[in-house]
């Protein structure tokens, strides 16, 4: 540590003003306060000291994430080995998956984090972290067989139009990860939904084989098609664990359950937006089994609903970003329940959309302003009225 | 004829187009930017359309402005453009069938226009007839300059065509792997093109950038 921090000080004249890597000035102070927390305070306003700045909370998310990816990466091994009909070991099937997902990463981050770099040069301000969650999330929210070049597009997109017009990290309204999903969904549908996209079909480094029009519908994709009200797959512990075909990050309720505790532990999540997520979709989703209409999708259990899908993943993830959420206590419960109910409802009404997690959540976004809104204005209320009362 | 094209004249032709554009400036008129430009052809039909009732509704306002009074003068424009609209719209369907089923209400819906009674309050009934024909003409071709630009890469891009002419859309394309952005053929990306033209002419004339 010691030894880096000499040579970071060693190489710093050369990007100050006057230097020879000016040019690469936000890069270098990027990196620097990545490794170090900075000594520098405010010199003015309010300063609050804390041991944890936005960079540690970023990373903090990202070990979170880790589990959730590890398994995505097996996942998609596991899928395809399963549905070409090879045998693979745990081995073979990891670094299929691996090396399918890695590139994804590195797009995510090429664009993303180019993107930053080259505004926070051109704005002479400081790199802004918030892509390091951003980046990672992205990959995990795609199907495995998402072309990179839209995957490159649409990150591009969303890093500009939902977080640097906006004002950069900390400004945007709408969770930057799910504007790049959004966009590739309504952009690419025949790349982002259907049965065609979620095992992968080909073979890399010689590793699984490859195999033309391989389809494999998600659970959510089986039950909205079906024509039967009984005719969603039941309920199984691949569910639980992760073993069906989805979006890379999304499947495993125990891998992500696994972040929910990183998360919750080190107090980075809000355990109230978290667990209300969940209660709305455990009542929306009982509603509609008691009272739904005759559809498949309305009859699927309310546990099962939980565990497929998107919702686990989106109610640790993404529901919990502390910019787009909801700031105040009591909001944050109104926040999350209204996620949750409208993800079913979403599912359940609307048979264009399987699945509507990512809808529900970019729908509460817009409103989680409101929400403080209203919540400060009854507090204020409620104190005004006492203190005249108290007279 | 000197006159005619006087500096001011001119200076009144061609602001529309550019520095006091309806649409990217004033930004008026964005509903039907939205509507009709998923193609470039409907959109040029509905530029040449507006442009065309602007130009005629501001020259006769102006000729009549001096008899209006002024407590019915909405109403009195109102039923000219009306007419007019009502002329466009018919003609459009006798000789342009496919475009005006393509552009639907929207024909309908330029009485509506903002641009148009803007001009016509602001312009029209303090202005004689040619200098209100100049400000129509350049209104007018103000908001289809934009509608053609928002609609050429709404149309490359969503659906590889161009007036319809195959652009993109060869399997050699394909075979790359290009497919096309359905998103582009959806309003709220024409809204985030109109952003765009708004952003960049901003970040090229610093006047138009608010303190």
């Amino acid at each position: 540590m010691k030894a880096l921090r000499n040579y970071l000080d060693k190489i710093k004249p050369n990007f100050e003003e006057g230097g020879k890597y000016h040019a690469l000035r936000s890069v270098f102070d990027g990196f620097e306060t990545f490794l170090f927390v900075p000594n520098t305070t405010s010199k003015t306003g309010t300063h609050i000291h804390d041991a944890i700045d936005s960079k540690r909370i970023m990373s903090l998310v990202v070990i979170a994430l880790i589990p959730a990816l590890l398994f995505g990466m097996y996942n998609v091994g596991y899928q395809h080995y399963t549905h070409v009909g090879l045998e693979g070991s745990f081995i073979e099937m990891f670094v299929y998956g691996f090396l399918a997902v890695l590139p994804k990463i590195i797009v995510s981050y090429v664009v993303g984090l180019g993107i930053e770099f080259v505004v926070a040069q051109w704005k002479k301000e400081e790199i802004q972290e918030g892509f390091l969650v951003s980046g990672i999330l992205i990959p995990m929210i795609v199907p495995v067989d998402c072309p990179l070049w839209m995957l490159a597009v649409a990150t591009a997109f969303s890093v500009i139009f939902a977080k640097e017009v906006f004002g950069g990290t900390g400004m945007n309204i709408f969770n930057p990860a799910l504007i790049t999903r959004a966009f590739l969904f309504f952009a690419y549908p025949t790349k982002m939904s259907g049965d065609a996209v979620w095992v992968s079909g080909d073979s890399i480094f010689g590793l699984g084989k490859t195999v033309d029009g391989l389809t494999s519908a998600t659970a959510l994709g089986v039950a909205s098609t079906a024509t039967d009200a009984t005719a969603y797959p039941p309920f199984s512990w691949d569910m639980v664990t992760g073993l069906i075909p989805g979006s890379i990050g999304e499947t495993s309720v125990i891998a992500i359950a696994i972040g929910a505790v990183i998360l919750l532990w080190s107090g980075v999540a809000s355990w109230k937006t978290m667990l209300s997520v969940f209660v709305g979709g455990i009542v929306m989703g009982w509603i509609f089994n008691e009272f739904g209409p005759d559809t498949a999708m309305a009859k699927m259990p309310w546990y099962e609903h939980l565990c497929v899908g998107g919702f686990c993943f989106g109610a640790v993830f993404m529901a919990t970003d502390p910019v787009t959420s909801s700031r105040t206590e009591n909001g944050k419960f109104v926040y999350g329940f209204l996620i949750g109910a409208m993800a079913i409802i979403i599912r359940v009404l609307n048979p264009g959309y399987p699945e509507g997690m990512m809808l529900a959540i970019l729908l509460m976004n817009i409103f989680a302003p409101l929400i403080d809104y209203i919540v400060v204005q009854n507090n204020i209320s409620r104190r005004e009225k006492r203190a005249m009362s108290n007279k | 004829m000197g006159k005619l094209f006087s500096a001011k004249n001119k200076e009144v032709f061609s602001t529309p187009l550019s520095l006091n554009n309806p649409v990217t400036v004033q930004v008026l008129g964005i509903c039907s930017a939205l509507a009709v430009t998923s193609k470039l052809e409907p959109a040029i039909v509905m530029g040449l359309s507006v442009t065309i009732i602007t130009a005629f509704s501001n020259v006769v306002i102006s000729l009549i402005r001096k008899t209006i009074p002024n407590r019915i003068r909405i109403i009195v424009q109102l039923v000219v453009v009306a007419a007019l609209v009502t002329i466009v719209s018919e003609l459009l369907k006798a000789f342009a069938y496919d475009v005006s089923v393509q552009l639907s209400v929207y024909v309908g819906l330029i009485i509506t226009n903002c641009i148009l009674m803007g001009r016509l309050e602001a312009f029209a009934m303090a202005n004689g007839p040619w200098e209100s024909c100049l400000d129509g003409i350049g209104n007018g071709l103000g908001y289809a300059k934009i509608l053609v630009i928002v609609a050429f890469f709404r149309e490359l891009l969503g659906s590889g065509t161009l007036l319809g002419f195959n652009i993109l859309n060869y399997d050699a394309v394909k075979n790359i792997g290009y497919v096309n952005n359905g998103l582009m053929l959806m309003p709220p990306m024409a809204l985030i093109i109109v952003a765009c033209l708004i952003w960049y002419q901003r970040a090229k004339n610093k006047d138009l950038q608010e303190k």
